[in-house]
């Protein structure tokens, strides 16, 4: 373990470091993480280096003796749906079960720059959930009480609240679905998506994690009940315990071993503007006329649009649903109508029935699966991979995951969180 | 660009990503926007509900194929003639394939 410990110290960011490498015009910093070639076998393999399979990873090196760990990703870390999303964390979800989960969340998200030693720009700014019917508001308050019941902040806000904190939106009622209140979470916000993976990446690596880009999973060897391994793009490497987290791929990986899964996968598109002066400094989601946004600190205004109704892993959806956004976006922003587009794109998102996410052991003893999060999951990143490591290391769920275990779907525990996740993500 | 160009596999699959254009067995072609997704396809209510086992259940109302490549689904042209029909689609490419009435089987020669 010394080497693992003296590469941690040896490439620490400081104020030092900089110092240091500023002298040599900043031409010596070390990669962040190694690429080794993979080993034979690991104790735990995780399958695909997003957001949440690095975090796995992380947790598994810092928290857990399970011995040696892989990352396989089949393209590079983060260019899943960890790199193509909106950023928009926040803890406020009305059940029980959610708001802790995703509240643990956001609590590690509070010193995620301080523990990874990478600063993940994680910005507190705010984020606002408005309401535009009387059954809007009706929920919003049940949903706020519920979060506060939960020791989870949350307030309510009137238009002329509103309209002190984001004069450039029209609440004026003359809209086709004025804006009737909000709800506000101040600790909620948004943070940088490839910070995050990158982050995660170098810390796991740093505990001796082999991160292996490029090398795709393409079958998972079972014997006797148990995982044994996984066939991959650049062999086969043995594995103890095989963790999947691979988003909207999870049915495929599901199917590998024989397992039929309560997931649809859907495209879900977003887009950024040109850069503007600084216009927006909270994030605003409404879920009745369907968009979100904020503003990034390179000044782009990041919007995010709904799902695709047909299932699709092509990563990129219809036009019509970018128009339909764009809509609401402008009859919310009128001031924004002019603005002109640079990107769009699309991911593909893991939908299950009830929209929560599974975090379970399998019927085939070693192999977990942590999927479904669909449109909303970055948010959920840091306590998806702790209460994931806690399962996988354990061979049991953590208190915290352990209603969101595939049998609900048998048992009919199902946690219907379509209120808070809708199209809000 | 120069239009005497034949278009490439990748630029007709972007171009039809734009925005399906859904041949409805009675009406004819028509924008993606008229119609309404129905989910997997040739799925069967189970005969006898009273003795379905809790996993029977789940797996009838909850598990999904979500294919990655060629899938039979069920579309509804909500906004036209209010009938239900049958798609085999490309979920990687989005093109479709072939359409087919309610109660047909999927032709079995489509690759
Ligand atoms: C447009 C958009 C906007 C969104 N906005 C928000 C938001 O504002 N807030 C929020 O909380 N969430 C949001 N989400 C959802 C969020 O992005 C996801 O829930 C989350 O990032 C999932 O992280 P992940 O690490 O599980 O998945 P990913 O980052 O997709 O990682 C999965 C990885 O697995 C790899 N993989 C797949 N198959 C294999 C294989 N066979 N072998 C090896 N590797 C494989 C993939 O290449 C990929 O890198 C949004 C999603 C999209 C698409
Ligand atoms: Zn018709």
């Amino acid at each position: 373990m010394d080497r693992i410990g003296s590469s941690v110290s040896k490439n620490r960011y400081s104020i030092f470091s900089l110092a240091r490498n500023a002298v040599s015009y900043h031409q010596n910093w070390s990669e962040a993480w190694r690429s080794p070639d993979p080993a034979p076998a690991y104790d735990v393999v995780v399958v695909g280096g997003g957001g949440h399979g690095l975090a796995t990873a992380y947790y598994l090196a810092a928290e857990h003796d399970v011995g040696r760990i892989a990352v396989l990703e089949k393209g590079w870390i983060g260019g899943g749906n960890t790199g193509r999303n909106t950023t928009i964390v926040r803890s406020n979800y009305l059940w029980d079960e959610s708001a802790h989960l995703y509240e643990k969340s956001l609590q590690l998200w509070e010193g995620l720059s301080q523990e990874l030693n990478f600063n993940v720009m994680f910005s507190q700014r705010g984020v606002m959930n408005l309401g535009h019917t009387l059954q809007d508001m009706r929920d919003i308050y049940r949903r706020s009480n519920a979060n506060r019941l939960n020791g989870i902040d949350s307030e309510i806000l009137t238009p002329a609240e509103i309209k002190a904190k984001v004069p450039a939106m029209n609440v004026s009622g003359e809209a086709r679905y004025p804006v009737l209140g909000a709800s506000f979470q101040p600790r909620g916000g948004v943070a940088r998506h490839d910070a995050v993976a990158w982050g995660f990446a170098r810390a796991a690596d740093s505990r001796g994690v082999d991160i292996i880009q490029n090398c795709e999973v393409t079958g998972i060897r079972r014997e006797s009940g148990a995982v044994s391994g996984v066939e991959t793009t650049r062999g086969f490497i043995g594995a103890g315990k095989v963790a999947v987290v691979v988003a909207g791929h999870a049915s495929v990986l599901a199917d590998m071993a024989e397992l039929r899964f309560p997931v649809e996968s859907h495209p879900l598109q977003a887009l950024v503007s040109e850069p503007l002066k600084p216009v927006l400094d909270t994030v605003i989601m409404s879920n009745a006329v369907h968009g979100y946004v904020s503003q990034s600190d390179k000044g782009e205004l990041v919007i995010g649009a709904g799902v695709d109704a047909y299932t699709g892993y092509g990563q990129r959806g219809s036009f019509s649903i970018i128009e339909g956004n764009v809509a609401a976006i402008v009859e919310l922003f009128p001031i924004f109508s002019r603005v002109r587009m640079l990107r769009q794109w699309g991911g593909i998102v893991d939908v299950c029935p009830d929209a929560c996410p599974i975090i379970s052991k399998t019927p085939v003893q070693g192999l977990y699966f942590n999927c479904g999060w669909g449109t909303g999951g970055f948010k959920a990143t840091p306590g998806s991979g702790w209460v994931f490591a806690h399962t996988v290391a354990r061979d049991e769920a953590h208190p915290l995951n352990a209603a969101f275990e595939l049998e609900r779907f048998t048992t009919g525990a199902l946690i219907d969180e379509h209120g808070a996740a809708g199209v809000a993500h | 660009m120069n239009m005497a160009q034949p278009e490439s596999r990748t630029s007709a699959h972007l171009r039809e990503a734009q925005m399906l254009r859904i041949e409805c067995p009675w009406c004819g072609e028509r924008d993606q926007e008229e119609f309404q997704y129905g989910g997997e396809a040739h799925i069967v209510r189970p005969e006898s509900p009273d003795t379905l086992t809790d996993e029977q259940w789940a797996d009838y109302l909850f598990n999904r194929a979500n294919t990655k490549g060629i899938h039979a689904e069920q579309w509804c042209h909500a906004a036209g003639c209010r009938r239900w029909f049958n798609v085999l689609r490309d979920t990687v490419s989005y093109a479709i394939l072939t359409v087919y009435r309610p109660g047909e089987q999927p032709p079995g020669n489509i690759e």
